[in-house]
């Protein structure tokens, strides 16, 4: 059933179109966002100024203002309608990243407190999630920032209903089956497991932005000692 | 010649700013920018020079400064209380400033972003493709005592002109459209919504202003907490997770996991980025065909600005009270014009 209700076209103020994939995290529809995304860039449309995937949706920069929002929905439509984005691959040139990092204590202050609402030892969700290899569903919040998924359901944590004030760069928490490694400080409604030094974003270097929707990350614990050790990436 | 500014002191909120980046979403960059964009267009219109140039962006309080060159400067956005050695500025104007002589802005008079912008513009290097700062993403950083900013080549250019610039710091009725989750609230809670006499809250700066109404009850909608992350833009009123509202600005994050109710109009977004403390603010909700009439006569006024720059008629430094001028001279209405951009 849900095959016949996506994608949709969808209206952003003045300011462009949203194509959705899914109104659920599933890890088919963020490849179909990931894939309609780098269609789309070859497409290159003059109407669109930019265009950008989410984790089940992509959004289209178009002046609406400028251009006949009728016109350009019917050509989007005929062109969606002409893919199969049910079996969208993942992107070529992917990477898989290594990135140490220092779980529990004063640098995952919350593992406790996810080990229980998972009904599991701290040991055990620093093994599970050490030996996850968890996938970059978007980039998004802040720049370069990674969601990262999609976790088994034991993962479904709620988020908390309060919000911590602040987490440092490099944070990496946890919620509703996702992990985020944070760009910059932050507060945050997830919580802290653990804590690395990888830096999502450096505008001072050729490539800004390390990480690319579809590559993967494997979070390596090390000790604190350990903390500044480069991440690594192989292709796969 | 193009010479630099150099900053002898400077509030805390002053930034380079331009148009900002587009291209950049799909990594997580949202476009940001000048917070009141129009001033960018009126301060190019001004200068006779592009709408792209980078400016100075004033939160609040401006600073003093010197450059080693002779200038022509506009002052655009809110009105700041502005001094060239000691002679009183006009707001909305382009001034000539010579060589070494100390241009003081000082503290905001209304609204919120003042705006200085330089014949030749500011030429710091670009990052990502532009030169705005973007405190969020960490790019560039406010600006400090001791700093020297390159500008470029003037090519020249009008100077001693002003335009009449309706005054845009007192809030209004700002129109909407639907988004993507307008569906999810309530028609009551809606139609309270548009019926809400807001202000502008204290809680507000380039990402976001948040609203203050008095009677207390929020505006939370169905499946307020487990929505499915989405992108999110400039004029976004989303609902906390409290139920009160916030309207994204330009340097809002680039995507967002509480509900919108809509969207405000492009071309309102400098009242709502510019209103003051306690400004009062309502919504009122249009159809699309009526919110693209606006906007494109709203586009059609910016386009045409460069014709609105007439002569400053008087030296200003013949009006004694002069601060006050353009401040009470008929340029005040709590409730613009329905058609005012």
């Amino acid at each position: 059933m849900a095959e016949t209700r996506w994608p949709q076209v969808r209206i952003m103020g003045l300011s462009g179109l949203l194509v959705r994939f899914g109104d659920s995290l599933d890890a088919q529809s963020n490849q179909a966002a990931i894939a309609c995304r780098a269609g789309l860039e070859v497409e290159s449309w003059p109407e669109i100024e930019e265009t950008a995937s989410a984790l089940a949706s992509v959004f289209l920069r178009v002046d609406l203002a400028k251009h006949d929002e009728d016109a350009l929905i019917m050509r989007l439509q005929a062109w969606l309608a002409a893919n199969d984005w049910t079996n969208a691959g993942l992107p070529d040139g992917r990477k898989l990243w290594h990135i140490p990092a220092v779980f529990g204590g004063g640098h995952g202050p919350q593992l406790g407190e996810v080990a229980g609402l998972a009904g599991v030892t701290e040991a055990q969700v620093i093994e599970a999630i050490a030996t996850e290899r968890t996938r970059v569903l978007t980039l998004g919040f802040a720049p370069g920032q990674p969601y990262l998924g999609i976790l088994p359901e034991l993962w479904d944590l709620p988020r908390q209903t309060g919000v911590t004030a602040r987490v440092p760069a490099g944070a990496l928490v946890i919620a509703v089956r996702q992990m985020v490694l944070f760009a910059n400080p932050s507060p945050t409604g997830w919580r802290q497991i653990a804590q690395t030094a990888f830096t999502c974003f450096d505008p001072d270097t050729p490539e800004p932005f390390p990480l690319r929707p579809g590559d993967e990350v494997r979070f390596e614990p090390v000790g604190p000692d350990a903390l500044s050790t480069p991440a690594w990436a192989e292709a796969i | 010649m193009s010479g630099v500014l150099e900053v002898l002191s400077v509030g805390p909120s002053v930034t380079v700013q331009d148009q900002g980046r587009i291209g950049r979403l799909g990594q997580g960059v949202g476009q940001g920018g000048a917070a009141d964009k129009l001033a960018l267009f009126e301060g190019a219109a001004l200068l006779g020079q592009s709408a792209a140039s980078a400016v100075l962006e004033m939160a609040g309080m401006g600073g003093s400064f010197r450059a080693t060159r002779a200038l022509r400067i506009a002052l655009t956005g809110a009105p700041m209380t502005a001094t060239l050695d000691g002679q009183p500025l006009l707001w909305n104007a382009a001034h000539g400033v010579p060589n070494g002589a100390v241009l003081k802005i000082g503290g905001v008079r209304t609204g919120v972003y003042g705006y200085l912008h330089i014949g030749g513009a500011i030429a710091t290097e670009p990052v990502l493709e532009a030169r705005s700062t973007h405190l969020l993403a960490g790019i560039g950083r406010a600006l400090a005592t001791g700093d020297t900013l390159p500008l470029g080549p003037d090519t020249g250019g009008p100077v001693s002109v002003a335009l009449d610039v309706a005054d845009r710091t007192k809030g209004g009725t700002l129109r909407v459209v639907d988004s993507l989750q307008t569906g999810l609230f309530s028609a009551e809670t809606q139609s309270r919504f548009y019926a809400t006499a807001f202000s502008r809250d204290a809680r507000a700066n380039r990402m976001g202003v948040r609203l203050a109404w008095s009677d207390g009850a929020g505006f939370s909608s169905a499946g307020q907490l487990n929505l499915l992350s989405d992108f999110a833009i400039p004029g976004d009123i989303q609902m906390t997770g409290d139920g009160a509202p916030a309207v994204l600005l330009v340097e809002a994050q680039t995507t967002a996991g509480y509900p919108r109710l809509g969207t405000v109009l492009p071309c309102d977004l400098p009242r709502i980025a510019q209103a003051s403390l306690g400004a009062p603010l309502q919504f009122e909700r249009i159809s699309r065909t009526e919110a693209l009439a606006i906007q494109r006569k709203a586009n059609a006024a910016t386009a045409t600005l460069k014709s609105r720059v007439k002569p400053l008629y008087r030296d200003p430094r013949d009006i004694p009270d002069l601060l006050s001028y353009q401040l009470v001279d008929g340029m005040i209405s709590g409730q613009p014009d329905k058609d005012t951009p």
